[in-house]
């Protein structure tokens, strides 16, 4: 039972360093210094993917700038400001229900709604605001997890010093589930970087570096797929892949540090 | 007549259906440390977080009758929480030092009330740990985590982060239970020595501790008050026979 349970462990392993491997195998030759300066060149043919990296983290940042404030505002309306009752648990179905939703429904939503019927246009700000949506359920969740593991005792104490429930919120519970909060925000990050489906439809396809918040722009994930199905250049997706990959890796090796000096604190 | 620290009349609590505190009817003197004895259970706790309101965070918490303190109900309608918690400081079973320095420790109630300026705080945080006999030990390393002290320094920190509020109550709820002797005998020391300038209420479940510290002693029992009397006399003669089964050891 053993060796059979070790086996599939084993396969586990292989398929994700074969499929890390194999991407950066087939990427990592066409990046170079070059690569990731300079914009794309015939549709993507020649040249490197810097408007595609910069799309690529001004959509996040947007995202994050939006989804962030919404969820801990929502994960700290949760945990302090209600009692657990129908309502508490309808919010937090319908989060859940969020969370597992195909990414594209996001998308076709996001065009609908913010591409045509708000009139933004193909644009960073269509795109933020659907990957704000989309990512807004794992910032709440983990960080109404981090909330809850702050300590009921930390609260009694600052309320029998004279705190105001705002005081107590703001000054011990959320200095305490910080690092849990970011390590959502750090997770969520991840999740926007690599994310195709949903901006495809809502930030569009533009090579240019986008200049405001109504600019198209094309992100690193988008940008494979349309030179991967386009069949314009092989060598240059496996490229933009192996750079995504690399991004995605880091951000989550960030993540569990980060998640791991906060069991340590609280344990 | 002097007028009472605290006055209860006929007061009741309750969590949800569950009556935890039965028609109490008691008075506190200023100046007094007012020793509470009782067996788990028995509405010690509950009569202090009573008090401070402490009992208001959970849900379905709700009294009846009249709690007074220094003649004022605290349950009347435009109470001031906020205020009546810094009045009645109250340091808990457990140290609980908050995550962060020895200073913002002992300086946090003072922050919360909107105090500001390095040299008051200073001066407030010097004198609270003085009183509790702390300051030698932590004048050094006052921007060390408070987590890093022992557990005697932490409780005897809890205690002057409370005197940092400058109140008129301490509240301690079996401050020393988790302690070792040394670090009890020096919280009864300072609380020997605070009982000119505070009200102090000490729940314990060490009928001993009562003994030794307080000038007068409540039991209480299944959230009823027994008896309450000059400590010698609850100890030595008290009148209720479950009172000597508790401070004999029958039960408890």
């Amino acid at each position: 039972m053993r060796a059979l349970l070790w086996l599939l462990t084993a396969v586990t392993v292989f398929i994700l360093f074969f499929i890390i491997f194999y991407v950066l195998k087939k990427g990592l030759p066409v990046v170079s210094l070059e690569f990731l300066t300079r914009n794309p060149a015939e549709m993507g043919k020649a040249g490197g993917i810097f408007s595609t990296i910069v799309g690529t983290m001004a959509l996040t940042l947007l995202a994050i700038l939006i989804a962030t404030p919404l969820g801990v505002g929502s994960a700290i309306f949760l945990t302090e400001y209600t009692q657990e009752s129908w309502v508490t648990r309808v919010i937090r179905f319908g989060s859940e229900c969020l969370a597992g939703i195909p990414s594209i429904i996001f998308g076709l939503f996001g065009f609908i709604l913010f591409v045509t019927k708000l009139g933004f246009g193909w644009s960073l700000l269509s795109g933020g605001l659907t990957l704000a949506f989309m990512i807004l359920p794992t910032i709440i969740r983990t960080s109404e997890e981090a909330i809850r593991s702050v300590p009921y005792a930390y609260r009694e104490v600052s309320f029998s010093l004279g705190s105001t429930r705002w005081q107590t919120v703001t000054r011990v519970v959320l200095p305490s589930a910080l690092p849990g909060i970011a390590t959502g925000v750090i997770l969520s990050i991840g999740r926007s970087i690599g994310e195709t489906a949903a901006v495809i439809f809502t930030s569009g396809s533009s090579l240019h570096i986008p200049t405001s918040l109504f600019s198209s722009s094309r992100t690193m994930s988008v940008h494979f797929y349309i030179l991967a199905r386009e069949g314009i250049s092989m060598d240059n997706a496996y490229g933009t892949a192996a750079v995504l990959i690399i991004a995605i890796l880091s951000i989550n090796v960030l993540a569990y540090s980060l998640m791991n000096r906060f069991i340590r604190r609280y344990s | 007549m002097i007028e009472a620290a605290v006055r209860a009349k006929q007061f009741s609590h309750f969590f949800g259906p569950v009556r935890t505190l039965k028609d109490i009817s008691l008075e506190i003197r200023r100046n007094e440390i007012f020793g509470i004895i009782g067996p788990a259970g028995s509405g010690k706790s509950t009569f202090l977080r009573a008090l401070n309101r402490l009992n208001d965070l959970v849900p379905g918490s709700r009294t009846e009758g009249i709690l007074e303190v220094h003649g004022k109900d605290i349950y009347a309608r435009g109470t001031s929480v906020i205020e009546l918690r810094r009045r009645l400081g109250m340091v808990f079973a457990t140290p609980i030092p908050l995550p962060r320095s020895v200073f913002e420790n002992v300086a946090f109630g003072a922050r919360m009330a909107g105090v500001k300026g390095r040299g008051i705080l200073n001066e407030l945080v010097a004198d609270s740990l003085r009183k509790t006999a702390l300051w030698e030990e932590v004048m050094d390393r006052l921007d060390a985590s408070a987590l890093k002290l022992s557990g005697g320094q932490q409780q005897r920190l809890c205690l002057a982060r409370i005197l940092a509020l400058k109140p008129e109550f301490i509240m301690l709820d079996e401050p020393t239970s988790g302690l070792d002797p040394i670090s009890t005998m020096k919280i009864e020391e300072t609380l020997r020595q605070l009982k000119s300038e505070f009200t102090i209420i000490l729940v314990t479940n060490n009928t001993k501790q009562a003994a030794r510290v307080a000038d007068r002693t409540a039991f209480f029992l299944s959230g009823e008050l027994v008896e309450v009397d000059r400590t010698e006399k609850v100890f030595s003669a008290p009148s209720d026979p479950r009172t000597n089964d508790y401070i004999s050891g029958k039960f408890g």
